[in-house]
């Protein structure tokens, strides 16, 4: 990543970051920097700038890992399996806060830190995946081997993934808006009412967070590099 | 009868970081018999395992030709016969039961069973055919390995440590075959035995190879 | 030619399994087993028809895992994968094992059925054609999942632990919906109202086999 892109990135989340959590809300905003009040959901509607982008990356990581996987499995070249494993170590972090952040917003909002709500059933399967990823990886010594079975497993697991948003509804009501049973019915969760300042602010911070992730991806995957390599030289000295 | 040739081009196997040969490149015709030889360790299995296509090289290409024209996988099946100590017989079956199930796989007529019959008396496991394979001794097993490998009379035989676990008459058994298998095919086999490495026309050392750069 | 093969593959399968009773022996204690703790468990009391339904497929799942990963680290662990490997294709071989791990499975969610029908009483199935079609699409479902599973860890060092921590994420969705529509057998639904559920499980299995034929090769040929 450019440099110039690293400060511009800082910039942007810090600003979002002040944004989200300092313009006050108030009943009839009058200036730009302020958020209209949502009944029901009041100042705790802040985290929607945190949670759904760190969410989106989440989603976003565990997408790029299985690409890789399968470059790694066309190529086999180990350093996609290398990208692979980074985007996988990102995604587990981010879907760790994505829960995180989402238990904590369903306490004050739902009442309990777990409802077993559609989303956050997925977002449970997407860390359970995550964790056997890991788990598979730690049982294999050799690189290439690790690095075939893994791919093949994160296929295996995304192409499950779609089956969830067909079963889940099935199973349990849901409680995100724009979940079935919400009064606003099957509408993705972005035409939840939000006044425009805040939707520039919620997109600017999808943007953000996205960059973020490509940020420490790219720190990430240098590391894996330069380890691999000192691994590989102690091994030969 | 066929033309069969084997080309490995610039063959090269990494595992675990650690590269095991790099550019392996020969080629044998039909007629001639090919050796592999270096110390323990040194790659001749996962060499002959490449060449026979069960295992993937970390880059570069096996060609198996036959007639001049190039068998792609999986028809190679019915052109190759290995023995390898990495190769095993299924332990609850008879010697026939297995013999059977190659048979049955490779899609053999029943002309094969005269021939069954044949290898297992030239290998001297006739008399053991109904005998489950775990309560052989692994001389007769490598024998057994001779049969199922020759079963289907494939061009290109290849042999990893062709006299392992042999008793003399066993030894003198695979020789018959070695020599038989040079004039009317291809032989290619792994080896430190300076009895066997008679009967090669090329010998490849691959401790002359470029390892661990 | 792959059917042949797939076809004798599977024979092979199934007279190893008859012959050496690695699985089969294992299987029915532990249903045996499983079925006895739930029995106890219960006891005098009269739990819901929801958790019958849910503890039904917990010991479906779980003798599926410990039944199917046999076949291919059996290969792995006597040395047979290599005789395998240069007989004939992966297509063949997996279809085969697959054939295999079906039947294994479908007959063994078979007996836990019949045996779960017989021994507890709350749980009475009121439409048995949707009962019957989950036990058969599940067992399918289940199969094809495991198959792939099955020859990803027999490369693997910890076998044993490893199969179910693999496969319960993805087998999630079908298990779901399996519990789903055994609910709805239970509730006297009628058939109609489970198709969804069916079609479900029936493209997770076509999904699966479909995956497993592009990647076996992979696994496989390692």
């Amino acid at each position: 990543m450019k440099t110039w892109l690293k400060i511009a990135v800082s910039i942007w989340i810090t600003g979002i970051i002040i944004a989200g959590i300092s313009f006050p809300m108030v009943r009839v905003p009058e200036t730009w920097w302020q958020f209209p009040l949502i009944p029901g959901l009041e100042e705790k509607a802040r985290n929607i700038i945190f949670h759904v982008p760190i969410s989106w990356a989440t989603v976003v990581a565990f997408v790029m890992s299985m690409i890789y996987g399968v470059l790694y499995l066309r190529k086999k070249d180990i350093d996609y399996d290398l990208r692979s494993v980074s985007s996988a170590g990102l995604g587990l972090l981010l879907c760790v806060l994505a829960t995180l952040t989402g238990a904590i917003w369903a306490k004050f909002n739902w009442g309990s830190f777990w409802n077993w709500d559609p989303r956050q059933t997925s977002i449970f399967i997407l860390l359970l995946i995550y964790g056997a990823y890991f788990v598979l990886r730690s049982a294999i010594d050799e690189e290439e081997r690790r690095a075939t079975l893994s791919s093949v497993y994160s296929i295996l697991a995304g192409v499950t993934v779609p089956f969830f948003i067909f079963v889940m509804p099935r199973i349990m009501s849901g409680l995100h808006p724009g979940s079935l049973g919400d009064e606003q019915g099957n509408l993705p969760v972005l035409e939840f009412k939000m006044a425009t300042n805040m939707l520039i602010v919620f997109f600017a911070s999808l943007i953000g967070f996205t960059l973020l992730y490509f940020w420490m991806y790219s720190l990430k995957i240098r590391t894996m590099r330069i380890e691999r390599q000192i691994q590989h030289e102690t091994e030969i000295n | 009868m066929k033309m069969l040739t084997l080309k490995s081009d610039h063959i090269t196997k990494i595992y675990n970081r650690k590269t095991i040969f790099k550019n392996v490149t020969f080629s044998v015709n039909e007629g001639n018999a090919f050796a592999i030889t270096g110390k323990n360790g040194s790659g001749k299995s996962t060499l002959l395992k490449i060449l026979c296509g069960v295992l993937s090289p970390s880059s570069g290409t096996v060609s198996l030709s036959v007639n001049d024209q190039q068998v792609l996988y999986p028809e190679y099946y019915p052109h190759i016969g290995l023995v390898s100590p990495y190769l095993n017989m299924y332990e609850e079956f008879s010697a026939e039961e297995n013999l059977q199930f190659i048979k049955k796989i490779r899609g053999l007529d029943s002309s094969a069973d005269s021939f069954t019959e044949e290898l297992l008396k030239e290998f001297g496991i006739y008399d053991h055919r109904k005998k489950e394979v775990r309560n052989y001794s692994s001389g007769m097993k490598q024998r057994l390995k001779y049969c199922a490998a020759l079963l289907h009379n494939p061009p290109l035989l290849v042999l990893d440590e062709p006299a392992s676990n042999l008793d003399e008459y066993g030894i003198e058994a695979v020789r018959n075959r070695m020599h038989l298998q040079k004039q009317k095919g291809v032989l290619l086999f792994a080896t430190n035995d300076k009895d066997d490495l008679r009967f090669a026309d090329t010998i490849l050392d691959i401790r002359q190879l470029n390892i661990g750069e | 030619m792959i059917l042949q093969s797939s076809y004798h593959i599977f024979v092979k399968e199934f007279i190893s399994e008859f012959r050496t009773r690695y699985a089969l022996n294992a299987l029915l204690m532990f249903v045996v087993t499983t079925l006895s703790i739930n029995l106890f468990s219960i006891g005098h009391d009269s739990p819901t028809q929801e958790i019958l339904s849910g503890t039904l497929w917990i010991v479906i799942f779980f003798s599926a895992m410990s039944g199917l990963s046999r076949t291919f680290v059996a290969e792995e662990e006597r040395g047979t994968s290599l005789t395998l490997r240069l007989l004939t294709d992966s297509t063949s071989v997996y279809t085969g094992k697959l054939i295999y791990n079906f039947i294994l499975i479908f007959v063994l969610s078979i007996i836990i059925a019949i045996a779960y029908l017989l021994l507890i009483k709350e749980f009475s199935v009121k439409t048995y054609s949707i009962f019957w079609l989950t036990i058969i699409l599940g067992s399918a479902g289940l199969a094809s999942a495991s198959t792939i599973l099955a020859a990803i860890i027999a490369k693997a060092n910890t076998k044993g632990t490893l199969f179910p921590v693999l496969a319960f994420p993805i087998l999630l969705p079908l298990l779901l919906t399996c519990i789903n529509a055994t609910k709805l057998s239970v509730d006297g639904a009628f058939f109609s109202e489970a198709i969804k559920e069916f079609q479900i499980l029936i493209s997770f299995a076509i999904v699966m086999v479909t995956t497993s034929l592009l990647v076996f090769d992979f696994v496989w040929k390692d």
